[in-house]
């Protein structure tokens, strides 16, 4: 990955390489904070700096589905915000929380550059487009049983 | 020289090199651009949104700080949008800045303060209240109050860029972004301060000088630091006879705003609790309080007695005393006590080097030729460490000019990261390392070799020959420890040279030698400590010591002298590359005498005066200046605070240069021979705490 920036410019990689590092370990441990500045040539805090800054770049580890609703204005219209709180109430989470048992979690997120199929929704990688209640429902039972398709992946 | 661009602010028609920053063309031409995030020598950050300034034909304000100026531009910083945009700004700037100013360290001297003054608005239109996180202590010497800070990111930059440390960052977004130090709760770096100097608020706070003082109660005394031998300017700011804090607001001198933990904290040293304040005597095998008469006649009487039963003196300077109290120690050591039996610690092979050179005008460097040098090659030091300012200079050069860097050391250093080659080399393999970077270096117009102490004595010469061989024009930096090592050489402080390294032709012994002789009558220590781990073999001795501090050889001396530290007293210092600067006395310690009076009244005590001239430092330079060659510096350059380079020795030095006796201390940047042992900061700190 750092042979693609120019020469001096290794410090690019450094958003990158944090978000495949997530995906594979879950969330931005300090051990990854420091493995990723010693391959960048960077100092650790300039690290911490992207990890605080972008959202999707995240301390804790989420559930094994991350269920990303978004409502912003095209979804909004659409019923978004009503997907949401209905996320909230079948899952007993807010934003951001994580299940128990750790299969779910959910976050109200802005635009997630869908909005011709608004309302619509993120599980990890995957989009769901012009999403009703019921396919709500699903979406979230099978994420709790675990057996929710990731096409993504 | 390109073509100047031609272009106009404010009606005005000027001229400046292509890729000149807007902001500065203006400063030059004296239009001021407000900015905060703006700092010559830093990279560009265009944070602060300040500097906005009208362009002709460009449709939105531009930050002036960020806009090179074009052939034909017209810029105006005088519009009413420019005047809105700061007012604005600095309303935004204050949202969530609290109003502290009446306690805050800064006041006086803020910039936030003087521009909200002068561009800001009168109240602000918030009212919702503002946001506050506790202030945060990182480490003994660095506090942060994150909501006075403004997000400039000097900070960030001075630390990541100026010292190439990078302890600092910016963590978060939008209103709770905040400055973070490198280990989540606290700081481990150079503890150098160079981010609370660099501050345009209160942010951060140095944790010496918080809530002592206002600035404008402080008189600034600009002095010379008197730990390593680089020779950096510090303004100590002083009240009611207390130096309360150490920086370089000014940016004078030869290491403009930098600084390091040593100049900007280590003063301290200087009311240390076991500063020696009256003269003591050993009554009964027990040094007790004398007067300074009865103890200057004591010690007047035995050299009187020892010189006419011809017996051996022995004398050690000191490498922190300045030049004129090192010249006027070995005038009094031969032509009154009539003994060659001089010496001081070395540290470094100047003779060799100036015998090698012999007498070449520009082969030696100064700190700023390691700013403009093409490429500069660090042998056998931590320059880093050992070398702060030297290491700051090389690395500005890196940054501003692209120099080529080059490292021959045994251990990993910080100017590896930025070198084209950092070579490894085993102990003492230094020069046959270098020599396989030959095919590198021959191609590097123009070169400076900074050398450790390892290289000495036929390694000097052989490395001015490698020098000589690339046939390009060579310079040279011979590492030396502290603030006037290079001035206790060239004032001949040593057996066999005098003054501006003539021979002296006598034999004499070196401190070793001092230290090893049965038949010693009489040891003279001023201002050293030869007798930390080391014994006097001659039982009988007569010791005198002048010191701050009831050292390892105070303790074992008959006579102890209280004697002034370098912030109390005037006089000059020739730093690491030969450069003199003066130092001016910032406060009295209750008690104590300058090395200078002290000896000077011996002299008189003694009835020798008449024959080693006044005791005044003016008087003494204006003697060095006459007799000493290389150091007829320019006066005025001297006087106003500037740093004049000596000229080196015209010719060979006839003087053997015995590098068995040299050896550096390698004072790391929290060590500082025997003085850093009394200075509380440097043990406060983490890092000094940490070191062996």
């Amino acid at each position: 990955m750092l042979a693609s920036y120019p020469p001096g410019r290794q410090r690019s990689a450094v958003v990158p390489m944090l978000i495949f590092a997530q995906d594979e370990v879950g969330s931005i441990t300090p051990e990854l904070v420091q493995e990723v500045a010693k391959r960048c040539g960077v100092q650790p805090v300039q690290v911490e700096e992207c990890v605080t800054y972008y959202s999707m770049l995240r301390k804790k580890p989420l559930g094994k589905y991350h269920v990303q609703i978004c409502t912003n204005i095209s979804c909004l219209l659409n019923g978004g915000e009503e997907l949401w709180k209905r996320a909230c109430e079948q899952t007993g989470l807010g934003h951001k929380q994580v299940s128990a048992d750790g299969m779910v979690s959910l976050e109200e997120v802005e635009c997630i550059g869908a909005c011709s199929w608004a309302p619509a929704l993120q599980v990890n990688y995957d989009f769901e487009h012009l999403v009703t209640p019921e396919r709500l429902d699903e979406i979230l039972a099978a994420c709790r049983k675990g057996d929710y398709v990731e096409k993504a992946k | 020289m390109a073509n100047l661009v031609k272009f106009t602010i404010d009606g005005r028609e000027l001229e400046a090199a292509p890729g000149t920053l807007v902001i500065d063309a203006a400063k030059r031409a004296g239009i001021e651009i407000p900015a905060f995030c703006y700092y010559e020598g830093l990279s560009l950050q265009g944070a602060c949104r300040m500097c906005m300034v009208e362009v002709e034909r460009m449709p939105k304000l531009q930050t002036a700080c960020t806009l090179p100026v074009a052939e034909g531009m017209v810029v105006r910083t005088d519009t009413p949008q420019v005047a809105q945009a700061r007012k604005g700004t600095l309303e935004f700037l204050l949202t969530n800045h609290p109003l502290d100013c009446p306690v805050c360290d800064k006041g006086g001297e803020c910039e936030l303060q003087d521009m909200v003054f002068r561009y800001g608005a009168g109240e602000s239109r918030f009212t919702e209240i503002k946001h506050h996180v506790d202030e945060k202590q990182w480490s003994p010497v660095v506090y942060f109050d994150a909501p006075r800070c403004i997000l400039c990111y000097r900070c960030v930059r001075v630390c990541d860029e100026g010292m190439g440390v990078g302890a600092l960052g910016v963590v978060n977004r939008g209103v709770v972004a905040e400055i973070a130090p490198n280990h989540g709760d606290h700081l481990e770096c150079d503890e150098c301060g160079m981010c609370i100097d660099i501050c345009p608020v209160g942010a951060l706070t140095s944790g010496a000088y918080r809530y002592k003082t206002r600035p404008w109660e402080m008189e600034h005394v600009g002095t010379i630091c008197t730990h390593c031998s680089n020779g950096c300017r510090t303004t100590l700011g002083v009240r009611n006879n207390q130096i309360i804090r150490g920086n370089n607001r000014d940016s004078s001198g030869i290491n403009g705003e930098f600084l390091c933990i040593k100049g900007r904290y280590a003063f301290d040293f200087y009311d240390h609790p076991d500063r020696l304040q009256a003269p003591l005597m050993k009554v009964n095998g027990k040094l007790e309080p004398v007067s300074w008469s009865q103890a200057l006649a004591a010690v007047a009487r035995k050299f009187s007695d020892v010189k006419a039963r011809g017996g051996n003196f022995g004398v050690i300077g000191s490498n922190r005393t300045t030049n004129e109290e090192n010249f006027y120690l070995q005038k009094f050591a031969r032509q009154v006590l009539g003994t060659n039996n001089l010496d001081h610690r070395r540290s470094g092979d100047i003779v060799s080097l100036l015998d090698a050179l012999h007498g070449q005008q520009t082969a030696l460097a100064t700190t700023a030729d390691l700013y403009q040098a093409k490429a500069v090659v660090v042998i056998s030091a931590d320059l880093a460490l050992e070398h702060p300012l030297l290491s700051w200079q090389i690395r500005a050069n890196w940054r501003h000019h692209a120099a080529h860097v080059y490292v021959v050391t045994t251990e990993p250093v910080r100017e590896d990261k930025y070198s084209v080659n950092a070579a490894r080399c085993a102990p003492g393999q230094e020069l046959e390392t270098l020599q396989a970077l030959r095919p590198q270096l021959v191609d590097e117009p123009e070169l400076i070799f900074v050398f450790g102490d390892t290289i000495k004595g036929e390694k000097v010469r052989k490395l001015v020959e490698f020098g000589a061989s690339l046939g390009k024009p060579v310079k040279y930096v011979c590492l030396v420890d502290y603030a006037n090592s290079r001035g206790a050489m060239d004032m001949g402080l040593t057996p066999e040279l005098l003054p501006g390294y003539r021979a002296s032709g006598m034999p004499g012994l070196t401190i070793a030698e001092m230290l090893a002789a049965e038949d010693l009558d009489v040891l003279w220590v001023v201002g050293a400590n030869p007798l930390a781990g080391a014994s006097l073999a001659a039982r009988g001795a007569f010791v005198v010591v002048q010191d701050l501090f009831l050292t390892e050889t105070a303790q074992a001396a008959d006579v102890v002298f209280p004697a002034c530290s370098a912030y109390e007293k005037n006089g000059t210092v020739t730093n690491v590359t030969g450069e003199v600067q003066r130092l001016k006395r910032a406060v009295q310690a209750m008690g104590t005498k300058p090395d200078l009076e002290i000896i000077g009244l011996l002299a008189r005590e003694m009835g020798e005066a008449a024959q080693l001239g006044p005791w005044s430092a003016d008087k003494v330079f204006a003697e060095i200046r006459a007799t000493v060659p290389g150091y007829n510096v320019p006066l005025p350059v001297i006087l106003t605070g500037g740093a004049a380079q000596t000229s080196p020795v015209n010719g060979r030095v006839e003087a053997p240069a015995r590098p068995e006796l040299i050896r550096s201390a390698r004072n790391g940047l929290f060590s500082s021979g025997t003085l850093g042992r009394y200075s509380n900061v440097l043990h406060s700190v983490l890092e000094g705490r940490r070191q062996p």
